[in-house]
């Protein structure tokens, strides 16, 4: 084991899972690339989804990739940072709206 | 590894939205130097890590790589350039000197007027900075070649009055423009390309306009190159085209016929930038993982000879600034026979993983 968790080297052999179990891992990666082509949604507002969720699961190796890809496409950075902020947004009301569950909670115990 | 003066790094340490005003030459960096590119181009991943290009055709049967009928001359009538763009394979810039005489000229008429080739694709530096570019033009004009290309940079036609006249005279000749164009917003072409590129661009695009270029039907030819800001790979060029068309059209009125991905190769300028900003690795990794196999068989090597401001010959204009000459007997447009010519092998090196990543990249943009 590496002296760290994350490598951003690791990222270039994502393609390697496939190794250990084939059946599953070409799966993965058929539907994965099925999912960003163009279809209802182009893949350039895929690829700005991909980015927010990226941050909001924390994933670097998603970052890191979905980063260059926005760029690749042409995506500005203020369109990213938006796009970063709805994550954030959402991620922050989820754990708000729970502030709900608190006042039920209050309000039968208490109330 | 590479551990030379850069001088990408000395701008950012200095300022790091100070964009380049001297070409690598000027400025003495080693990086100026071919030999010292291929050095760094055939070292490092390249040792141990990568295939080298050679190994990775082979693979296919496409070692050694021949030309097939020849389509498109390509000449570079100079490297003088009212630009210094970040990213510039040429290294040109105000302060090149590589200027075609009116004689080498001459020699390419004589080529142009009796050539097989369907397309004429002139280039530099800015090629209108050629003292004899009108009149090399005028002549090359009446050759009756069926394509016949100037790849302007547009600023050059806002640069000074002497070349206000640029857009009637393209008309006049049936000239096909090829502009480059990075993006459609200001900031990231101005990063790119120098403050003030992206406005004037814009301008001479609406002159272009005016006259009919690029508006549908028109047979006045007008398309725009792409090719990223920075490390990374050009995106589908067809996407590309869309969204650089609604974005001109709706912000600025503008049409144009097709657009270009090209992609960044890793020499010169855009070679100093990726070490500077250590970036090499990862972009050659990933022009590495994007080999596209397909790409390589219509790579635009196997049709195209590109000639220098000085006359000689070279699979494609990045050789030629890599200074690595066609292999074969003729050399120089004084000699020049195209049946010899088209019988060589093409000198290749790792820069050419820029032309066969994804969809491939060419001066005519994706090849597969």
């Amino acid at each position: 084991m590496a002296n760290q968790y994350y490598d951003p080297k690791d990222l270039r052999k994502f393609g390697k899972i496939t190794e250990w179990s084939e059946e599953l891992g070409t799966k993965f990666f058929d539907y994965y690339s099925k999912v960003f082509e163009d279809g209802a949604l182009t893949a350039r507002e895929k690829s700005l989804i991909a980015l927010a969720v990226a941050h909001t699961e924390q994933c670097p190796y998603c970052i890191d990739a979905y980063t260059k890809d926005g760029l690749q496409k042409g995506i500005t950075k203020e369109e990213m940072m938006e796009a970063v902020h709805t994550g954030a947004a959402i991620k922050s009301g989820a754990t708000l709206v729970h502030g709900v569950m608190m006042m039920n909670k209050v309000n039968k115990l208490d109330g | 590894m590479y551990y030379g003066f850069s001088i990408t790094v000395l701008r950012t340490l200095l300022n790091p939205r100070m964009s380049a005003t001297k070409s690598l030459k000027k400025e003495g960096s080693e990086l100026a130097q071919a030999n010292k590119q291929l050095e760094i181009l055939s070292n490092g991943i390249f040792k141990d890590e990568l295939p080298t290009f050679a190994k990775k055709i082979k693979e296919t049967g496409d070692f050694p790589l021949r030309p097939k009928k020849l389509e498109v001359l390509q000449i570079n009538v100079g490297y003088m350039c009212n630009q210094v763009c970040d990213h510039c394979h040429v290294d040109a810039g105000p302060d090149r000197k590589e200027i075609m005489t009116w004689e080498t000229m001459e020699l390419c008429l004589e080529v142009i007027r009796n050539t097989g080739a369907h397309t004429l694709d002139l280039t530099g530096g800015a090629p209108e900075m050629n003292p004899h570019f009108k009149r090399f033009v005028e002549e090359a004009s009446k050759a009756g070649i069926k394509d016949f290309i100037v790849r302007s940079n547009l600023t050059i036609i806002r640069a000074n009055k002497k070349y206000y006249d640029l857009p009637d005279f393209f008309k006049k000749h049936n000239v096909h423009v090829i502009s480059s164009m990075p993006h459609w917003t200001r900031g990231k072409t101005d990063k790119q390309r120098g403050d003030g590129v992206f406005d004037k661009s814009i301008k001479a695009l609406q002159e272009l306009n005016e006259r009919g270029y690029g508006m549908p039907g028109s047979d006045l030819k007008l398309d725009l190159v792409y090719n990223p800001s920075g490390a990374f790979l050009p995106g589908d060029q067809a996407s590309m085209e869309k969204d650089f068309k609604k974005a001109l059209m709706e912000d600025f009125g503008i049409q144009f016929h097709n657009l270009f991905a090209i992609t960044n190769l890793p020499i010169a300028r855009f070679l100093d930038y990726l070490i500077a900003s250590e970036n090499y690795e990862d972009y050659m990794y990933q022009l590495v993982e994007a080999y596209n196999p397909m790409a390589v068989k219509n790579v635009m090597c196997t049709n195209t000879i590109s000639i220098s401001w000085d006359g000689y010959l070279f699979d494609c204009d990045f050789n030629q600034m890599l200074e690595l000459p066609v292999a074969s007997k003729i050399k120089h447009i004084k000699d020049y026979n195209e049946d010899i010519l088209n019988d060589r092998n093409i000198v290749i090196s790792q820069h050419c993983y820029g032309c066969t990543a994804g969809a491939g990249s060419s001066c005519q943009g994706t090849v597969a």
